[in-house]
């Protein structure tokens, strides 16, 4: 641990504790975004319809982004948005790591026919691009909150299942699973006490460099109006609200996709560094 | 070479055929189509006839079978919306899609490899530095945000362009462009790492030992080994490309595969909707293949082995 | 032909610096081999690196001193001739061959670049020589081989084709870095002795770096002994072998097997660390490693001067009598 601090803190490392220090404050604004003395994010105000922003730090307004085409307030709207897509970022990414890493460790463990059907599934998969069978399967189930995180999950694995399968390759034929093996250890221990702890840290690359890419299929999704449905707010719907506002009040569009880029961003940063001092061989993916 | 090329060809008919199959699956999860085609208060007869001709009273096999054959033809049914085979519906709209793809490809290699050249080339300088800034930027701006912007500053604020649609070679600009960036911003990175990473090569060494003009050194020496990865990550990219085109489109009304796509999903289109997916799905495939062979030419050591 | 006066070598490592090479001077004749031999991390690479405009820079910066090839100082001549140089008058074999040819050019064209380059050839002059080349070099079906990219050859084939393209231009001197380190014992010798056939046909001036006494007996008429970027001793083949007189030769010598050995063997280690060039004792730097040292070598660094009662161009570097020594232990 402390290791990992001393390398966060020098050389290019600080681009990795920039990256973490936002997502840390992104992850703060969205747990306790509640207890700020904000407007109720889906509170309408037609008499305050497209309020200007106020940036002024003589004072702040009212609306400090200014409000929506329906007088919402976007400051709270994009406290509340963070909520949803930090949740349904992480919750798609943890239930996809997990899928993944399971099938990956079978694949790479058993091998035969079980791995080259998975990994036949897996050239299957990634030959459809990520958002169209996205868009397919949230078409098909209807648009919810749980089939959204089930979606972004599905459409993830892939990527776990891959590396995980190469790295239980590695460890496979390594002398402790050897012998392991040779005291009668069940397949199942095997795995989990022998070679899942070696597989952990690329599957945790792998993680955050995921999130990254669900945040923004997710906020694609809500874009297209497949995603979270009204009123719960969200950063990709604000945005396709917005849109057809925009000669007349361009921060309707401009506040959420910053906060979107801004969180994409902190999360790429950190997965960038990661990757670097965790693991350097994944770098070409 | 030859025998490379067999194995991914055979490897990308697999792919294809796994789509169809995964469209077939999420085709049945979407119910029961006879509902939406018949009127509002159809008799249980009506609907039952109806299911006879469409084929959904045959076991589940026999109608992965007929659903493939049908896709084997081009044949996914009518269109709900328009009233044509689907398959048609899709292809119209497959050279506006190109059109927008390939110039945001273009656009991305080109500006991608000029920028990542200068960054390894001016390393621990301002010039790597700005470069480095702008692609972390450019690959962490979702698409459909970049192209609002861009119609914020080009099209609402300066007037200079058209906001969308698909009139003159101008409106291709700014979708191109809010396409391309993440491809530029992704090439821009994987070159610099990769240049930096050849020109520590040993035999870089040796083209400077022979006396090579920096030109030649870094042309033939260093730029040519770094663009294997290129065209691996050409291939990924593409991907993202096709992906990235549903949202593109639809944020610029260009009247491209995606959008329609998209536009047949809300009417519950099934059959434009199955048939627009194979031909993405088809189109990476191929453009896959084509990576396949460039890599093939562009790596002797995969070339010769066959 | 080439005269080093004074070179120096800086390293600079996570803001620390090290002068790698402190003073480095000596000369060479035209026709003579001098076989320049010592541990990693003791300059003799970096120092040809540095003559050649080669080292990267940073770490490595060249802080002074001359090095006069034919009139010419290598360290202060414009960049484009120096270039001119490289690959033109002076050619160089890099120690590994699977990593110093490139992957994705066919052995042909690497060893036509820079007779275009020099010589002023077109391709098809340049691929005809490289032909000849490839079989100058003992490579058999030169034509055919001459389309083929570096991994469809051995590496003992690899290291010719680096000769090839080292000779292309007919140099006045060849700079040989650890050539034979990187091959199987049976290759070493090949190279060995095709790398003095060909000195011999055109009269080259050869520098051969090495950590092998063994190969520098085979080769050379001069050899220089370096450690921690000194020269400790200096001098005729024969007479360097018959008398050592600096510890560190003599430790080299001590790690050759007696008898019949084939050259390039591995060397045996002396005892203790090759030198933490950052963190150098004061004084001698060997002495830590020299069972002879006595207190002046570690307070105070020996002096490069004439051997006594050795023959003219024996230089060492030892405050010691080397040969009083052994002959007390004895």
């Amino acid at each position: 641990m402390r290791d990992f601090w001393r390398a966060l803190t020098r050389g290019s490392g600080w681009l990795g504790l920039a990256g973490l220090l936002l997502i840390v404050v992104l992850v703060l604004l969205a747990a306790f975004g509640p207890l700020l003395d904000l407007p109720d994010p889906t509170r309408t105000n037609l008499r305050a319809r497209m309020v200007a922003p106020t940036l002024s730090w003589a004072g702040l307004g009212a609306h400090p982004l200014g409000t929506d085409q329906l007088g919402r307030d976007i400051l709270s709207r994009i406290v509340a948005g963070s909520r949803v897509t930090l949740m349904v970022a992480g919750a798609a990414v943890v239930l996809g790591g997990i899928l993944g890493t399971l099938l990956g460790l079978a694949s790479g463990y058993f091998g035969g026919l079980l791995d080259r059907l998975l990994m036949r599934l897996v050239d299957i998969q990634l030959a459809i691009p990520l958002m169209l069978l996205a868009l397919m399967v949230v078409a098909a189930l209807g648009p919810s909150l749980h089939n959204l995180i089930g979606v972004l999950a599905l459409v993830s694995w892939v990527r776990y299942a891959r590396i995980v399968r190469g790295q239980v390759l590695a460890v496979r034929e390594r002398e402790f699973v050897q012998s392991a093996r040779a005291i009668g250890a069940s397949a199942p221990r095997i795995l989990l006490v022998h070679i899942l702890p070696n597989v952990l840290t690329p599957a945790v690359v792998v993680a955050t460099l995921e999130l990254a890419r669900v945040i923004v299929l997710e906020a694609g999704l809500s874009f297209l109006g497949l995603g979270v449905q009204p009123p719960a707010p969200s950063w990709g719907r604000m945005l396709a609200e917005g849109r057809t506002y925009i000669s007349s009040a361009w921060w309707i569009i401009t506040f959420p996709g910053l906060a979107l880029m801004l969180t994409v961003l902190s999360v790429n940063l950190l997965g960038d560094w990661l990757r670097d001092y965790l693991d350097p061989r994944l770098k070409v993916r | 070479m030859a025998r490379y090329l067999l194995g991914r060809l055979f490897d990308g008919l697999v792919a294809i055929l796994g789509v169809v199959t995964i469209v077939f699956v999420i085709s049945r999860l979407l119910g029961d189509p006879t509902v939406l085609l018949l009127p509002v208060g159809a008799t249980e007869a009506q609907m039952a006839e109806l299911r006879a001709g469409l084929g959904l009273d045959r076991p589940l096999w026999e109608q992965y079978l007929t659903f493939l054959a049908g896709a084997a033809q081009g044949n996914f049914g009518d269109s709900f919306q328009f009233m044509r085979p689907a398959l048609d519906v899709v292809l119209e709209r497959m050279p506006a899609t190109m059109a927008l793809a390939f110039s945001a490809l273009g656009f991305g290699l080109v500006f991608g490899a000029v920028a990542g050249s200068l960054a390894a080339l001016f390393r621990g300088t301002v010039v790597e530095a700005a470069v480095m800034v702008l692609a972390l930027l450019g690959q962490a701006t979702p698409v459909f945000w970049l192209g609002l912007l861009l119609i914020l500053l080009f099209a609402v604020e300066l007037g200079l362009l058209p906001t969308g649609g698909y009139d003159s070679p101008a409106s291709l600009i700014l979708p191109a462009l809010t396409l391309g960036t993440f491809t530029t911003a992704s090439i821009a990175r994987l070159l610099r790492s990769g240049m930096l990473d050849v020109l520590r090569d040993d035999h870089v060494r040796t083209a400077r030992a022979k006396g090579l003009k920096p030109a030649t050194v870094f042309l033939w020496h260093v730029a040519r080994n770094s663009l294997i990865p290129v065209v691996t990550m050409t291939g990924i990219l593409a991907g993202e490309l096709l992906g990235g085109s549903v949202v593109t489109e639809t944020v610029f009304s260009w009247p491209g595969v995606g959008r329609v796509i998209v536009q047949a999903m809300e009417a519950k289109d099934f059959p434009v909707v199955q048939a627009g997916v194979m031909v993405i799905a088809t189109t990476f495939v191929v453009i896959n293949l084509f990576v396949d062979l460039l890599y093939g030419i562009l790596d002797p050591r995969i070339r010769r082995r066959g | 032909m080439l005269e080093i006066s004074d070179l120096s070598v800086g390293f600079s490592r996570e803001g620390r610096f090290a002068r790698v090479i402190p003073g480095l001077s000596y000369s060479l004749r035209r026709g003579e081999t001098l076989g320049i031999v010592g541990e990693s991390g003791s300059g003799k690479s970096v120092h040809a690196l540095a003559l050649l405009g080669l080292l990267p820079q940073p770490p490595g910066k060249v802080l002074g001193g001359q090095a006069i090839f034919r009139g010419e100082d290598l360290l202060t001549v414009p960049e484009a001739r120096l270039r001119e140089l490289r690959g033109g008058q002076i050619g160089v074999v890099f120690q590994d061959p699977m990593t110093a040819l490139n992957p994705v050019l066919t052995v042909g064209r690497q060893i036509a670049e820079p007779l275009m380059r020099h010589k002023g050839m077109t391709r098809r002059q340049a691929l005809d020589r490289a032909t000849d080349l490839l079989a100058l070099v003992g490579i058999r079906d030169a034509a055919r081989r001459l389309s083929q990219f570096p991994h469809e050859f051995s590496g003992g084939m690899r290291q010719r084709v680096m000769i090839a393209i080292a000779i292309s231009c007919e140099p006045a001197l060849l700079i040989a870095d650890e050539p034979t380190t990187a091959l199987d014992v049976t290759v070493q010798g090949q190279i060995l002795d095709l790398m003095a056939e060909l000195r011999e046909r055109l009269g080259m001036t050869m520098i051969w770096i090495t950590h092998d006494m063994g190969v520098v007996a085979g080769i050379a008429d001069t050899i220089q002994v370096m450690y921690a970027g000194r020269t400790m001793e200096r001098g005729p083949v024969e007479a360097v072998f018959a008398s050592p007189r600096s510890a560190y030769t003599w430790g080299l010598l001590q790690s050759l097997p007696h008898g019949a050995r084939p050259p390039g063997g591995r060397l045996h280690q002396i005892p203790g660390q090759p030198p933490d060039m950052f963190n150098l004792p004061p004084g001698d730097p060997f002495a830590p490693r020299n069972p002879f040292a006595t207190e002046r070598c570690h307070v105070e660094a020996p002096p490069l001067r004439q051997v006594e009662g050795s023959v003219p161009g024996h230089l060492a570097a030892a405050w010691y009598d080397l040969p009083a020594l052994l002959e007390r232990a004895r």
